[in-house]
């Protein structure tokens, strides 16, 4: 700032050989009628008319005249001062371009009012913000890419994320193509405003350039190389149609595999794609494409799961040849579907058979659990025609389950159920499992006698069957331990024992089964609170209240008592 | 269905079949109160032929009697086993009217597999109310909706499982019971996380939806303004935008609600030892009644915990006189509040927040109590 005090003195002139004169900056003072006064060497190379007496508004961009005329007129009404007060707007550099460069225009006034305008060339300081913003917008909307497509594992709605943002932010309209196997070409486009069209069209890739070798994976084809007036009709969205001026085709690449194309659009009015902008739509087709690898693996090994669950899944019990049955199941841990417990119902054949059910534990929890309670149902299936005598049915799978590898048992408990005229006959056989209890009309909740060892660990096993009847209202539930052994309570750490199963169980008197399954599930999950719990089954057997009719089974039953 | 009828015409639809509507909530009753689950499937096909629409009978008779199902229970006119039972039959109804529907031949198509009708509806994991959540479904159905109820108590993962699986265009969530919210919350950012917009329902999110806006979601005060709400459309949630719990509810920062659920069963064990002190007539409660008094305190304490998570004292008051009331539809004096509050209190007093909760729901209590009708001499017990 020295220096400067010193030139201040020379104010007319060229000033060559002050130090405003030498200054690496162009240096241009103008007084306050808006004539010249000095440009220094800097300043002429860069308003080479800018000799002194000219009109500043001749020589200079409009934006430099226009900042200082505001500054002068300022002066000229309000004295120096004016400018002195705080915070005033007119002291800060004025910013525009200039012999195709970018500048910042520093003020300072001097005494006659004549202001110096100091020119810094910010040209690349520019194009590096710009680069930067840019960049930063990029990465910003890579990771933005990434997590949408992240956060839903479905499918479709990860092709539906990629068009929408592919839209928004890289084109005027974008097409997304998964690849396929068969003829059939799923296309899905999107608009910049959001709005998603989905089709299935019969259509040849091969008539868009690039677009086979895109859904093959192949590198991608240069938007310069494609003809945007060639495009077939299914590619372009209705709002860009006989519109589109630019086109890019980019494979969005898999894990190995190719998992789709996408194509982005721009309309005629605006720019084609520049290099950098074909380079980045490649990268957010990389990781949209990686993210479509992740959600399609999701995907299928859900549907796998899915199927090979499907199996050991407990099925969905229903009121059969006039008696209700209810199941309900709830497995160990959070995320898991399956475990160690099970149960089923085999309808009999007509109203005159018995309904043979079957409720079990496999020791052990989670799939390994599972895959053996799977095993045992199809065994229990096969030997439905020996239903009649549970000892036989128990001793065929105890000798097919010790025979097996496996190194677990179970127990189970065995019921055949038969509607009667007024009531419902129950045969029970207990195999090493807690015996099945029975809600009586006085409200009374009785333990079945039948006991019997486990199975799957001595060559021969024990067990003793019970007939038991239901009166009306009556019902019979059959639990896994998961229940009674329950821990919590609102004290914390207690089991959840008979005793609270046989008072819940007392309540139930003259309840639906499913209304029953549903308490005592209920009862017990509350009685968890947040803590952990082994796999919990209930099966309840229920001799309706009401005479049955065929109106409440699904389907139809043939018989009406 | 095209359209959904406008919540006008449904109710001038309602007041033309007025006494059809009336008949059927009578008869509907009085199957439903004694358990006849055929006469109650009969008396809702009877409304149906007389005229109504299957919606007024799900919205307008299978909940009225719901809901007199519940009061019933508060006011100890039935048991537990026959709200159950009840329930059940109401939900056989619900089934009757559903496949009665699924068997006509020009019900709303479905608009091919489109995710864009397909939605979710489940209660929040611990709540067992599925009836609201079911009669919704049912009536989205209708509307045309393709629609997964995954029913009462629906753990968080398996729901985002099957949001996933499915791509839903939104969730419907229910809950009943205050002391889910914390559930709700869990539940709600879960779902946005997975992009999925969340409609909640039910009583537990406030009469006015207060805690649906304040735990960020859609709300809608029945059924039938649930259906309009979806057919509307929800905005998808941007699943990068999800925050923790404390950046929804700066109030958490106190820590005092992770406190206090943290040594929930300490709290409670405390209290029920120092009660048996304070009230000469426990020493003398059976095992039972000693198992309904620490459920009953485990209960004051978790409502506790959800009126500092929503940083509401009306849900903790509204709890407490809710609880007088039906303590004293049991003969139980309702004053036996006072000792629990005071002796939860004595163990909170370093959490400003829940001494100012516990202070005015006692005040609310006094007030209350004052207000209640004298027990009746004449009644037994």
């Amino acid at each position: 700032m020295e220096t400067f005090k010193g030139a201040a003195a020379d104010h007319h002139g060229v000033g060559l050989g002050t130090a405003r004169g030498a200054a690496p900056y162009p240096v241009l003072v103008a007084d306050t009628s808006g004539a010249v006064r000095e440009v220094n060497r800097a300043a002429l190379l860069l308003f080479p008319r800018a000799v002194d007496g000219a009109w500043l508004q001749d020589v200079a961009p409009a934006w430099l005249a226009d900042a200082h005329r505001y500054l002068t007129d300022l002066v000229l009404s309000g004295g120096q001062e004016a400018l002195l007060s705080p915070g005033h707007e007119s002291m800060r550099p004025m910013y525009g371009d200039a012999g195709g460069r970018a500048f910042e225009a520093y003020p300072t006034v001097g005494e006659e009012g004549e202001v110096a305008w100091w020119l810094i060339d910010i040209t690349d300081r520019r194009l590096a913000e710009t680069a930067l913003r840019t960049e930063r917008q990029r990465a910003l909307l890579l990771s933005e890419v990434s997590n949408a497509l992240l956060a839903c594992m479905n499918v479709e709605r990860c092709t539906t994320v990629t068009a929408q943002l592919a839209a928004r932010h890289l084109a005027d309209a974008a097409v997304v193509i998964p690849s396929t196997t068969n003829h059939r070409l799923s296309v899905i486009s999107s608009s910049a405003t959001g709005g998603v069209v989905r089709r299935t069209v019969d259509a040849d890739p091969g008539h868009v350039p690039g677009l086979s070798e895109a859904l093959q994976g192949l590198p991608p084809v240069s938007g310069r190389w494609i003809d945007p007036g060639a495009l077939p009709d299914w590619l372009v969205p209705g709002a860009l149609a006989g519109s589109v001026g630019s086109v890019v085709v980019t494979p969005l690449p898999g894990h190995g595999v190719p998992t789709g194309a996408l194509v982005l659009l721009r309309g005629r009015e605006n720019a084609g794609f520049s290099e950098s902008e074909e380079a980045f739509a490649r990268l957010f087709a990389a990781r949209a494409g990686a993210a479509w690898s992740v959600v399609r693996l999701y995907a299928e090994q859900a549907s796998i799961t899915a199927t090979l669950m499907r199996e050991l899944l407990p099925p969905t019990l229903r009121q059969v040849h006039g008696v209700q049955f209810a199941g309900g199941y709830r497995p160990s841990g959070h995320g898991t579907r399956v475990g160690g417990d099970f149960y089923d119902v085999h309808p009999g054949s007509d109203c005159g058979q018995e309904t043979f059910v079957v409720l079990g534990d496999v020791c052990g929890k989670g799939l390994d659990a599972a895959v053996l309670t799977g095993k045992i149902r199809n065994t229990l299936q096969a030997l439905l025609p020996m239903a009649d005598d549970h000892h036989r049915v128990l001793s065929l799978l105890n000798g097919a389950l010790v025979a097996s590898q496996h190194a677990r048992f179970a127990t189970l408990v065995l019921a055949s159920a038969l509607r009667l005229p007024d009531r419902v006959r129950l045969r029970l056989t207990c195999a090493g499992h807690p015996a099945p209890m029975i809600v009586r009309t006085d409200g009374t909740v009785e333990e079945a006698d039948t006991r019997g060892t486990l199975v799957g660990v001595l060559s021969e096993i024990e067990a003793q069957t019970v007939e038991v009847e239901l009166a009306p209202g009556e019902t019979c539930l059959m639990y896994t331990d998961g229940i009674t052994e329950a821990k919590g309570g609102p004290l914390g750490g207690a089991m959840f024992g008979e005793r609270r199963l046989r008072n819940a169980l007392a309540e139930c008197l003259g309840m639906p089964a499913e209304a029953v399954v549903e308490r005592i599930q209920m009862l017990a999950t509350q009685w968890i609170g947040q803590g952990r719990h082994d796999d919990m089954a209930v099966v309840a057997i229920t001799a309706p209240r009401t005479a049955h009719t065929a109106a409440s089974e699904h389907p139809p039953g043939r018989c009406t008592t | 269905m095209t359209s959904s009828p406008s919540s006008s015409s449904s109710s001038s639809s309602s007041s033309d079949a007025a006494p059809a509507l009336d008949t059927a909530r009578t008869r509907l009753w009085d199957a439903v109160s004694v358990g006849d689950e055929h006469a109650a499937v009969r008396a809702a096909h009877a409304a149906v032929d007389d005229g109504l629409t299957v919606e007024t009978v799900l919205l307008d008779a299978v909940t009225h009697v719901q809901r007199r199902v519940g009061t019933e229970w508060a006011a100890n006119r039935i048991t537990v086993a026959q709200e159950h039972a009840a329930t059940a039959v109401n939900d056989r109804v619900v089934a009757a009217l559903a496949l009665r529907v699924a068997d006509r031949p020009d019900r709303a198509p479905r608009n091919g597999r489109s995710t864009d009708r397909r939605l979710t509806i489940a209660c929040v994991a611990g709540e067992w109310h599925a009836l609201p959540a079911r009669l919704l479904a049912e009536v989205l159905t209708l509307r045309g909706w393709q629609v997964d109820f995954l029913g009462a108590h629906v753990p968080t993962p398996h729901l985002i499982a099957h949001l996933h699986h499915t791509g839903a265009a939104a969730v419907a969530l229910s809950a009943s019971l205050a002391d889910r919210l914390p559930t709700v919350h869990t539940t709600l950012n879960a779902c946005r996380s997975a992009g999925v917009p969340v409609l909640a329902g039910g009583a537990a999110l406030g009469r006015d939806g207060r805690y649906a806006r304040l735990l960020g979601a859609a709300w809608a005060g029945d059924a039938r303004g649930a259906a309009d709400r979806l057919e509307e459309g929800l905005v998808r949630p941007d699943p990068t935008a999800v925050r923790q719990p404390v950046d929804d509810l700066a109030h958490l920062d106190d820590q005092e609600y992770t406190l206090l659920t943290r040594s929930t069963v300490q709290l409670v064990q405390h209290t029920l030892a120092a009660l048996e002190d304070h009230v000469p007539a426990m020493k003398t409660y059976t095992e039972r009644q000693r198992q309904y008094t620490a459920e009953d305190v485990a209960h004051i304490v978790n409502f506790l915990a959800t009126a500092l998570y929503v940083d509401d004292d009306a849900l903790f008051g509204d709890f407490i006189r809710w609880t007088a009331d039906i303590l004293a539809a049991r003969d139980v004096p309702p004053d036996c509040l006072f000792p629990a509050l005071n002796l939860i209190g004595g163990q909170v007093k370093d959490f400003p927040r829940a001494t100012g909760v516990l202070h005015r729901a006692h005040e609310a209590l006094a007030a209350h109590i004052d207000s209640m009708p004298p027990p009746d001499p004449e009644r037994p017990g």
